[in-house]
């Protein structure tokens, strides 16, 4: 049961829970005037410490269409907040309010922190470089959506994967699934950490310094930015990028039935040449992951009772 | 060896490791109260060579997960009648609630007053704990 629960981290969820979810955001997506008025009288409060107007809106869009309402704040400037109220005298305030609360920080941690004097159920929308649990739903569920399970895949990462949360947090959540072949390409100063690894024992895992090899025999190829500010100096940085940026001539070699993600927003490891190739996904994300938030946010509030 | 009168209710708290008596025996506040203690230094044992030990003449409450933390080796020995009644082998606890700070310069008890921050054991062999509001590992100090 999923109604009334926090939502911190991927793993707050088991992998029933998360197929539930996605089975939900596939209903409502493909009727969603069933569930105009779903949540019709229910509050969420969007408690936004730092700006990021995507997720924002991909929680406030999410409400609206289940017939809910939101209040909230977009960077803590304009709130309390910077009179100095605590996060826990903040969020037993809006329990007053709202019904559910979504929560950004920059601080790691300050979510859970909520969650503990919240009496409404509290999700995560990102603390810091820590966890971002609704980031993983939607790559979960464009997963699911398009390639019909997560399991027996071939996935590529690439990119930063030293420091890419959404990396470490997609790696962990897709260990719970059957027969994955993971392929980490990134240069050697950002390759995945040995703890990251380790979570993979049952699962094959490829290491690679460039793509081309691998392409053609990749289902999903996960693409991360690479920050500048990573590399010692500017030479290796840009006699490395190179290898880690996906062109339409590299795309040639890879299945017709690949898929491309991407976090969003990407800089220029993705050239703008493959935005029109049917196996980009990474602007579709933004739609799947709307429809999970709508979901995840029904399931809280309703259980199982919705529409 | 030096003799140390013996107990008639009290605690031992033996097998320390040497040099860790006087921090164990400070960090307990035993040089501020009024009854008899005794903390001996580098008493040869056939265990580890060399240990601490600290001898309490009164029924004292000590807070076991504080002493596991900072030396899972102790031994405690529960003494009534001058006679052994029990022994509790410490070990790291597998979580410590309220006594370590987080260390991470990111982490939101670094903005929030939390005073009951609970650390989980992830790594026995490393002695590492992990802070349950932003992971962050902390390994507490041995000598
Ligand atoms: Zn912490």
């Amino acid at each position: 049961m999923i109604k009334g629960r926090h939502i911190i981290e991927p793993t707050d969820l088991s992998v029933n829970e998360i197929d539930q979810l996605s089975t939900l955001a596939s209903r409502i997506k493909s009727n969603p005037e069933k569930y105009l008025d779903a949540l019709k009288g229910n509050l969420l409060a969007t408690l936004f410490y730092e700006p990021s107007t995507r997720t924002r809106f991909s929680f406030e869009a999410a409400m609206l269409r289940l017939g809910g309402q939101t209040i909230g704040f977009s960077e803590p400037n304009s709130s309390s907040v910077s009179k100095g109220e605590s996060i826990a005298d903040t969020i037993r305030t809006i329990g007053c309010y709202a019904d559910i609360t979504v929560m950004r920080h920059p601080k790691e941690g300050a979510p859970k922190l909520a969650s503990k004097r919240s009496n409404i159920p509290v999700i995560n929308a990102g603390d810091g470089g820590h966890q971002h649990p609704t980031q993983t739903l939607t790559d979960l569920h464009t997963i699911k959506s398009l390639k019909g399970t997560m399991s027996n895949n071939v996935i590529g990462f690439c990119g930063d994967l030293k420091f890419g949360r959404t990396v470490h947090s997609l790696v962990k959540a897709l260990s719970r699934y059957e027969n994955i072949t993971f392929i980490f390409i990134s240069p050697p100063e950002l390759a995945i950490p040995i703890y990251i690894k380790d979570i993979l024992s049952n699962h094959k895992i490829i290491e690679l310094n460039s793509m081309e090899d691998i392409l053609p025999k990749l289902d999903i190829l996960y693409m991360t930015r690479i920050q500048k500010e990573r590399f010692f100096n500017e030479e290796e940085y840009l006699r490395l990028k190179g290898y880690f940026v996906l062109t339409k001539k590299k795309l040639e070699l890879a299945k017709k039935d690949m898929i491309i993600m991407h976090p969003l927003p990407r800089v220029d490891e993705i050239h703008t040449n493959v935005d029109n190739d049917p196996r980009a996904v990474y602007f579709q994300q933004a739609k799947y992951g709307m429809f999970i938030r709508m979901a995840l946010i029904l399931k809280l509030l309703k259980g199982d009772n919705h529409a | 060896m030096l003799k140390v009168d013996s107990i008639k209710k009290g605690i031992v708290i033996d097998h320390i490791t040497a040099g860790m008596g006087y921090e164990i025996f400070t960090e307990l506040k035993l040089d501020e109260v009024e009854y008899t203690t005794a903390l001996i230094r580098n008493v040869s044992s056939r265990k580890y060579g060399k240990k601490d030990l600290i001898k309490i003449d009164n029924v004292v409450d000590l807070d076991l997960d504080m002493l596991g933390l900072l030396d899972p080796n102790i031994t405690l020995v529960i003494i009534e009648g001058e006679k052994v009644v029990d022994k509790i082998k410490l070990s790291l606890p597998n979580e410590v609630k309220g006594i370590l700070n987080c260390k991470n310069p990111r982490c939101v008890s670094t903005i929030e007053h939390i005073d009951d921050i609970t650390f989980y054991l992830a790594n026995e062999e490393n002695r590492e704990y992990r802070c349950e509001y932003c992971d962050a590992p902390y390994y507490p100090k041995r000598k």
